[in-house]
């Protein structure tokens, strides 16, 4: 009888799954339904970011931001913008950089209106779906409304905005600000007193304020341990200094934490949104320099020299000088960042995605030790990580 | 404007750094190898806790090849410090992190599928995001992007990376 | 007694010795509620109006896949009410997404479980020709791998992009092509 105790079982968990939120593969070793080991496999969605943007030029390299996260796709763009604009030490106008961050804040909502809607699903709240994406509907709307797509839009560009915004931008983006918290306050009604949310959540996946700084973890998921780390605090950018929010801190670290600071996050970011509402003011939206913006059409027919700009700047590309940056966001996932390297050349030598979901989910098979399998589900849900690839898999 | 946090602690590695660098608020300190492991425990216990990124640059054709690169981050302090070590092609071996910053793990086992570097002391150096049977290291310069050219009758157009090609710096104009 | 010409085709009613067994008025009543028609058709009708996809959702296309099927676009209006997690149970695979080489094995044999008649919608642009990238990494095109029926352009295709495709592939299943063997 003892050998029949001390038997494990390996279970295959994906890289098809419903409730891996993409193509991750779990290999759990069981002894009975307790976990004892876990090692995730990944790769599944290796899509070669890094190796192609040594082949484009910057300007070419922003259509890969966006495909890389695609939940939160402005703040994926804003993560790239921002490192090209710290390497050629140029910075966006103000309306510009306003306008960032309203878009980045929605797309924060809007990832976090996914994150909510399927961890729900993942604990059959099936209507929690319906609900978070029919919000997220109205943020689309807006996305399409400024740059023509619903995701991958393109619309931040080195040096500041592809084209100012459209009339009845300001007013939809307050009809969304508006609504929110009425939406929210629903969410939370439907699952924060709900015993059933509470019980799959309290006490599952606890991540100790240690394990995260250990893992590199950043994030709700380091907040919800207690981690008082968010980069648009510590290492303010595009303007956030000037804005006024709070950065939500869970202190158990499990998964309840982690929903909360979210939806608290979620909260904070209409504050700042309607804070950069009212700070806009009318200006250009993208800089001046010739040597890294296109010269306005009309001056083409006056000047020989911003012909000559336009030519190189669209036949070669700009070329930064020689040197390296970093330079980090605040994703809904944690700290995304770029690691820019040039040579001087108008293609970047390399091109580093930092990606939180990849350090974010080494910390799993430590959360999920000595749980259940159906807690692994709950587990990764909490995580938040946009999987299979771009995040993780680069 | 580079922390205090990040100055302090570049001054403190300052006798076991080869090289150091600023560029745009960012310090970065180039260490041999050798003293890898006792640079990464010094930073960390001057409050540099958290490995936010470890990854490699290929400088292919200039020598030494490889750059492993460190990314640290004091949270309490809001600085970052850099830290490289230079290795060669043809020994391509540098002590793991691991042991002092276990978030190391995974990111050891990217360089290793991305670039062929090898950490001696990981526990489990394998390939993580090609599959097992992969050969060759993809992200080195000599290993080609394997671009697939679109086919019509009569006519390849470029592919994509060819749309745009590679100009190297502009020397700047000497003065007239 | 002769018979008229009826004034529209349809069932004759031949009187016999009884006049009054059944008048024209019955006739024509129970011609309109017969429908005349092969069984390929009625089979081909019930299948396209019950397509349930298995959930093969890989990258951003899979997110406007998830939009299809909620409330604003519904893809369940079509049929598709559930989305299937074993693929044994599912009829359609919409490959959503890129596919990268390690997981181009996994696409297949995903695939190989469906039971026939089964569809393919590649939807993207990755999942139609490789899409944005074109390295050493990803599948150019999952029609390398599996046969495809209905590709749906986009990056990512609009969920009414993902719906029109998925109307194109009830049109192609009420005509009832033949059932696919793999080569």
């Amino acid at each position: 009888m003892s050998e029949l105790a001390r038997e494990t079982l390996v279970l295959n968990m994906g890289p098809h799954h419903p409730s891996t939120h993409g193509v991750l593969r779990l290999m759990l070793e069981l002894e009975g339904e307790v976990i004892l080991r876990t090692e995730p496999v990944i790769g599944y969605l290796h899509t070669g970011f890094e190796k192609e943007m040594e082949t484009r030029t910057y300007h070419q390299n922003i259509v890969f931001p966006p495909r890389i996260e695609y939940l939160a796709t402005m703040i994926e763009e804003h993560a790239y913008v921002l490192a090209v604009e710290k390497l050629l030490g140029v910075r966006a106008p103000e309306r510009a950089e306003t306008i960032r961050i309203i878009l980045a804040e929605l797309s924060r909502i809007a990832s976090h209106l996914v994150w909510l809607g399927t961890s729900a699903v993942d604990v059959n709240v099936t209507s929690m779906l319906m609900y978070c994406f029919n919000d997220r509907e109205r943020i689309m709307d807006i996305f399409e409304m400024v740059s023509g797509q619903r995701m991958m839009h393109g619309y931040m560009r080195v040096g500041g905005l592809q084209w100012d915004v459209p009339a009845g931008f300001v007013e939809q983006v307050r009809a969304v600000a508006d609504d929110l918290p009425g939406r929210l306050d629903e969410y939370e009604r439907l699952l924060t007193d709900n015993l059933i949310w509470r019980e799959r959540t309290e006490g599952i996946a606890v991540l100790s304020h240690d394990d995260a700084l250990r893992y590199g973890c950043t994030g709700p998921i380091a907040r919800g341990s207690g981690v008082n780390y968010d980069v648009r605090k510590a290492f303010p950018y595009g303007g956030y200094e000037a804005y006024d929010f709070d950065v939500p801190l869970g202190s158990r670290g499990d998964s309840f934490d982690r929903y909360t600071v979210r939806v608290e996050e979620m909260r904070q970011s209409r504050r700042i949104i309607l804070q950069a509402l009212d700070r806009l003011r009318d200006g250009p939206v993208m800089v001046d320099d010739r040597k890294v913006a296109l010269p306005p059409r009309a001056e083409l027919v006056r000047s020989i020299e911003a012909v000559i700009h336009q030519f190189k700047l669209v036949s070669e590309g700009f070329h930064p000088p020689v040197g390296e940056v970093y330079s980090a966001v605040e994703s809904p996932r944690g700290e995304k960042g770029y690691y820019l390297v040039s040579d001087g050349g108008n293609q970047p030598v390399r091109a580093r995605v930092r990606s939180p979901s990849f350090n974010n989910l080494q910390a799993l098979p430590v959360m999920i030790f000595r749980h259940m399998v159906s807690d692994v589900v709950v587990a990764i849900a909490s995580i938040d990580i946009v999987l299979g690839d771009g995040d993780v898999d680069r | 404007m580079i922390a205090e946090a990040a100055e302090a602690l570049a001054r403190d590695l300052a006798g076991l750094a080869e090289a150091e660098d600023r560029f745009r608020d960012e310090v970065t300190l180039v260490v041999p190898r050798e003293r890898l492991h006792d640079v990464l425990a010094r930073a960390r216990d001057a409050s540099f806790a958290v490995l936010t990124d470890l990854t490699a640059v290929d400088r292919l054709p200039a020598q030494p090849r490889f750059e492993v690169v460190y990314l640290l981050t004091n949270y309490t302090a809001a600085a970052r410090v850099r830290l490289k070590v230079r290795v060669e092609a043809d020994d391509a071996l540098v002590p793991s992190a691991e042991a002092v910053y276990p978030g190391a793990n995974w990111l050891e086992r990217e360089v290793y599928d991305m670039f062929g570097i090898r950490f001696s002391g990981h526990p489990d150096l394998k390939r993580i995001l090609m599959p097992d049977d992969w050969e060759g290291h993809p992200l080195r310069k000599d290993f080609p992007l394997v671009e697939e050219p679109v086919h019509f009758a009569g006519h390849t157009p470029k592919v994509p990376s060819a749309i745009i090609p590679k100009t190297p710096r502009t020397p700047p104009t000497p003065p007239r | 007694m002769a018979l008229k010409p009826p004034e529209r085709p349809g069932i004759q009613i031949s009187r016999g010795a009884d006049a009054s067994a059944v008048t024209e008025a019955d006739a024509r009543a129970v011609e309109g509620s017969i429908l005349t028609t092969t069984v390929d058709r009625v089979v081909s009708w019930a299948r396209k109006n019950s397509v349930w996809p298995v959930q093969f959702g890989l990258a951003c296309c899979a997110i406007e896949m998830i939009s299809a099927a909620q409330s604003r676009f519904d893809i369940a209006r079509f049929g598709s009410e559930l989305f299937r997690a074993s693929p044994r149970q599912a009829d359609l695979m919409i490959v959503s997404g890129r596919v990268s080489q390690k997981m181009a094995p996994v696409l297949k044999h995903i695939y190989e479980q469906m039971l026939d008649p089964k569809w393919v919608i590649a939807m993207g642009d990755c999942a139609s020709c490789g899409g944005v990238f074109n390295n050493y990494a990803l599948v150019q095109g999952v029609d390398k791998l599996v046969p495809v029926d209905v590709y749906v352009a986009g990056c990512p295709p609009r969920p009414e992009a993902l719906l029109f495709g998925f109307t194109k592939l009830q049109e192609l299943i009420a005509r009832g092509r033949p059932l696919r063997r793999l080569s």
